[in-house]
């Protein structure tokens, strides 16, 4: 499995998702420059967090104008797999690769605090090394976090089951107290239809190491590694969408 | 602006009469307005620490892992596998008072350049903040602004905020402190310094465009405040943190290859200071042709140009071969990049503007005629100490006021805005552990940093005071486990003009340097802010102090949350001491006594007993003891240790020779709670030592539903209320 990683000028959290990447692949992501205008032997694109051309205009909509995110629109149309964390979930939005919108938190203040997420599906090669409905814990760290998108949208994301984390409680609530930046249906992340996107505002690869806190984001990056090992990965799915995994 | 020169305009530029005459002499002849403007912002107390000079030089600032110390832009301490710390801390407190915001987030982009000039990625921000009374309106809009300022510079640039401090006190009603500082780390081999050097090397200008923000800030840094500083907004400068990440990332690329020859940022005083001081540091000459500065504005002067304090912009001196190349890496980073100048061996500092010379000083006089005053002093009186004063309202009851008063409340309202997670490598954040621990990239070691200093101690004995910030930055850093390495200072204090005021100044810097001396931890960098004064009425003496230590294992590091089954040690000796105490000031309202006496050998042999357990593994946590006192500092544990563990503290330990309330909220120095599972093992260490150690209680699961804190007379308080308590005032006060 090849990841690679985009860089924006503004990014700030590429080497944080560099190292989770390279602790659960066993070798380094590659670094793409954003004047770059293809994706070769890429399997993952990565955008990470950060403040991409100064979160000016709108956070993430001036890097999703940007010639490599075009040769990412053709990635995705090609099938190929995108994880957009914190601003890459923003400029995901922005480029219209997923629905929705990010917007000012609720309370017009940057938090920088532990939520608890809940794992909405498994069946992912985002998620399949967590268990559907376990709560795990992840650092967020953003100004503009609470997502927003039409009522109809809502429910359609609810209805194909796209919502793939939720802010809850420890206990696994997803109560308006869990939903720090005051999010749509407490949604932390969500999927695109062929469940090969995903975009989410908390920063699971601030926690893959026991040092710093915990290993709660590390399950992220195990389940990406088995992208590419294409019967071992479908065979994951399969078992998890029966109930098992 | 084409106004003629007279002794006037030199006085408005803050230059005294003497001063004037000086240049006069230096010149030869009447100065240009640019050459006023430079002797003016090179002589201001900002820059040339002409009051605080000779004190500053008693101050110890060598050790063996000391490798620069004052004098480079920042200090740089060995910290082992050939690495390099590289640190300092500098005020932004007159902007941060007339535009918080800005004044904070520029104040954040400075110390990030300081340090990033010197070859080191920035891993760590930490800050030291002071207002005043928070019933103020004034006081709420400034802590709004400044938390935001800090936050949106430091999450933007991607550089995590990881520790602080915050007091309150109507000395700052007018004049609050901003104090931030920055650690990097960099290979021993590749430390970039200012010194330029090469008859003919080009001068480069990179980063932002130059524009009229921040004209003679360095000026307005060095005098007092009048009620009309909303005018002086245009002189405050104005941040864009996403141009500095790009420049870090540009100059750290740039450091990499073998193209630089000398660097410094353009930090207070611009173009002005960074030239004349790599040019002078180098005994060269240096030539400056203004027309090739990146201008954001048409029409700008040279004096304009020189005094610009424009942010996130830096000087290099290259290799002429390596242009093309070093070029190359700005465009790739979209940013200005511009040849200026040139290296010249004339000892001048010279400034064209379309076609005529606007300033041409010779640098040696510059530097070395600048003003130097040993200004008279009288030194404060040391208060008595203070008889015992009776406990009006029991344990319970001081406690709980005390957590929620302003000094003491949980600071998590602010330190939730700071990212402090960004770079993966923080293993101890805000409120976890006495400092805060970030490892160092690729290594198992870890830093260990705090900001320190107790301003009302300073106020009743700035000579105790001086040397207390001191030691309980160096308690600090051993309560994790770290060693203590070095220190930088950011000495804050009003009108140096004033005898009173410069007796505080000689008397803080005396009771530091002292305290560096006996625990072996050097003072390597440093700011000093004077002038802190709205109206006449003085700050209280702030000498902040900004801590480093290293632990070479970072699984070591200590927090301050127990677990169930420990048992809670005090280690150091206690005497009652309520002077200048939190609980005086918040239970009997009065700001009097000496503040608590500082033993440097019962410092050092405590805290070097702590550590050794540490490193034994045998503490579980450990927290030094300060602002209120030791059932402060249990209650911080408790707090901690929940609410995932829902344990409580029983405490048993009756004091026998001191009535409760001067054992229990006495701010007694050299102290440290341990827990510890090993009760009897750090006992009978500390026995064979001849450390003062004292069992206090335990700590236990909850039984009847919540976790308690439990005294010694039996009355318990929830941990929910404690929190409560803790969490009131920022609460209220923002919601």
């Amino acid at each position: 499995m090849q990841a690679g990683i985009i860089l924006f000028p503004g990014i700030n959290r590429e080497r944080d998702i560099a190292i989770a990447l390279e602790s659960s692949l066993g070798h380094k992501p590659k670094l793409i420059w954003h004047r770059e205008t293809t994706l070769t032997d890429i399997d993952l694109v990565v955008i990470p967090g950060g403040f991409s051309y100064g979160d000016y205009l709108r956070a993430g909509a001036m890097a999703a104008q940007s010639p490599i995110m075009r040769a990412v629109a053709d990635h995705a149309a090609r099938g190929g797999y995108v994880l957009g964390v914190c601003n890459g979930f923003q400029i995901l939005t922005e480029a219209q690769l997923l629905p929705g919108a990010l917007l000012r938190n609720q309370s017009l203040r940057f938090l920088s605090m532990d939520c608890h997420l809940r794992v909405e599906r498994s069946d992912t090669v985002f998620t399949s090394h967590y268990q559907r409905g376990a709560v795990f814990r992840a650092p967020m760290a953003h100004g503009d976090g609470n997502y927003i998108a039409a009522p109809a949208t809502l429910d359609q994301l609810e209805a194909e089951n796209l919502i793939a984390l939720r802010y809850v409680t420890p206990a696994g609530e997803a109560t308006p107290e869990a939903n720090l930046n005051g999010s749509a249906r407490n949604i932390a992340g969500i999927l695109s239809p062929n469940l090969r996107i995903l975009g989410l505002m908390p920063h699971p690869e601030n926690l893959i190491d026991p040092l710093t806190g915990g290993t709660d984001g590390k399950p992220l990056f195990d389940s990406l590694a088995t992208i590419g090992l294409a019967t071992i990965g479908l065979a994951s799915i399969g078992l998890a969408s029966i109930g098992i995994a | 602006m084409t106004q003629p020169v007279t002794p006037d305009l030199a006085r408005s530029f803050g230059l005294s009469d003497a001063e004037y005459q000086r240049v006069l002499a230096i010149m030869g002849r009447t100065p240009s307005l640019t050459e006023l403007g430079i002797f003016s912002v090179m002589w201001s107390e900002h820059c040339s620490y002409k009051s605080s000079r000779i004190w500053l030089k008693t101050l110890p600032t060598t050790a063996p892992w000391v490798i620069h110390g004052p004098g480079e832009n920042a200090g740089v301490v060995d910290i082992g596998e050939g690495l390099a710390a590289i640190f300092k801390m500098e005020s932004h407190n007159h902007p941060s008072f007339i535009e918080p915001f800005q004044g904070a987030a520029t104040g954040v982009g400075g110390i990030l350049r300081d340090v990033f000039t010197m070859g080191a990625r920035p891993i760590a921000n930490l800050n030291a903040l002071r207002f005043g009374d928070p019933s103020l309106p004034v006081t709420k809009r400034v802590v709004d602004g400044v938390v935001r300022g800090i936050g949106g510079y430091g999450n933007c640039v991607g550089v995590p905020t990881v520790g602080g401090e915050t007091n309150f006190h109507p000395a700052y009603n007018g004049n609050p402190l901003v104090n931030a500082m920055t650690v990097g780390i960099a290979a021993q081999d590749k430390i970039f310094l200012s010194a330029a050097a090469g008859l003919g090397n080009p001068v480069v200008y990179v980063g932002s465009k130059t524009g009229r923000d921040g004209i003679h800030g360095a000026t307005m840094a060095s005098a007092e405040f009048a009620a009309d500083s909303e005018e002086k907004r245009p002189t405050v400068q104005v941040g864009d943190p996403f141009i500095e990440k790009l420049l870090i990332e540009a100059c750290l690329e740039l450091m990499a290859t073998d193209a630089i020859v000398a660097i410094q940022d353009m930090g207070a005083a611009g173009l002005t200071s960074s030239s004349v001081e790599m040019a002078g540091k180098g005994g060269v000459g240096i030539d400056l042709d203004l027309d090739a500065v990146p201008q954001r504005e048409t029409g700008m002067s040279a004096y304009e140009m020189m005094l610009s304090e424009s942010q996130e912009r830096m000087l290099i001196v290259l290799n002429p071969a390596r242009e093309a190349m070093a070029r190359a890496i700005f465009e790739k980073w979209e940013l200005d990049f511009a040849v200026i100048g040139h290296i010249t061996d004339t000892g001048r500092i010279v400034v064209r503007h379309q076609g005529r010379i606007e300033a041409d000083i010779a640098l040696q006089p510059l530097a070395d005629q600048a003003p130097l005053y040993e200004r008279p002093y009288s030194l404060p009186t040391r208060p008595a100490p203070l008889s015992l004063p009776a406990d009006p309202i029991g344990l319970d009851a001081a406690l709980l006021r005390l957590l929620a008063c302003p000094d003491l409340a949980a600071k998590n309202w602010i330190w939730d805005q700071y990212d402090a997670t960004v770079g993966g490598q923080t293993i101890k954040r805000p409120g976890q552990a006495d400092a805060a621990i970030v490892r160092i990239p690729g290594t198992q070691r870890a830093l260990a940093l705090t900001t320190d200093c107790t301003p009302r101690y300073c106020a009743a004995d700035p000579e105790q005071g001086g040397a207390q910030a001191i030691v309980e930055a160096w308690r600090n850093i051993t309560a994790t486990g770290a060693t203590p390495l070095a220190v930088t200072d950011n000495l804050n204090f009003g009108n140096p003009e004033k005898p009173a005021i410069m007796g505080q100044i000689v008397a803080a810097i005396r009771g530091m340097g002292a305290a560096c001396r006996a625990l072996d931890f050097p003072i390597v960098s440093g700011n000093v802010s004077l002038y802190n004064e709205t109206e006449g009425q003085p700050i209280l003496p702030t000498p902040a102090i900004g801590g480093l230590g290293v632990i070479d294992s970072a699984a070591h590091a200590t927090g301050i949350a127990p677990r169930h089954g420990d048992h809670l040690i005090l280690i150091g000796a206690t005497t009652g001491e309520l002077g200048q105490s939190l609980w005086l000031r918040e239970i009997l309202h009065r700001e009097d006594g000496a503040p608590p006496a500082i033993h440097f050998a019962a410092e050092r042999a405590n805290g070097d007993f702590v550590r050794a357990q540490i490193h034994a593994g045998h503490v579980t946590a450990c927290h030094d003891i300060s602002d209120g006192g030791l059932l402060i500092a249990l209650a911080e544990m408790a707090l901690a240790a929940n609410p995932v563990a829902g344990l409580g503290l029983t405490l048993t330990h009756t004091p026998l020779t001191l009535p409760p309330h001067a054992f229990w909220f006495g701010e007694d120095q050299a102290r440290y709670i341990i827990a510890t599972p090993h009760p009897a093992r750090i006992l009978a260490a500390a026995s064979a030592a001849a450390i003062p150690a004292t069992q206090l209680g335990h700590v236990e699961p909850h039984q009847h539903g919540e976790a308690h804190l439990t005294l010694p007379d039996g009355k318990a308080i929830s941990i929910s209320a404690l929190r409560s308590a803790n969490q009131r005032f920022f609460a209220e006060w923002f919601a």
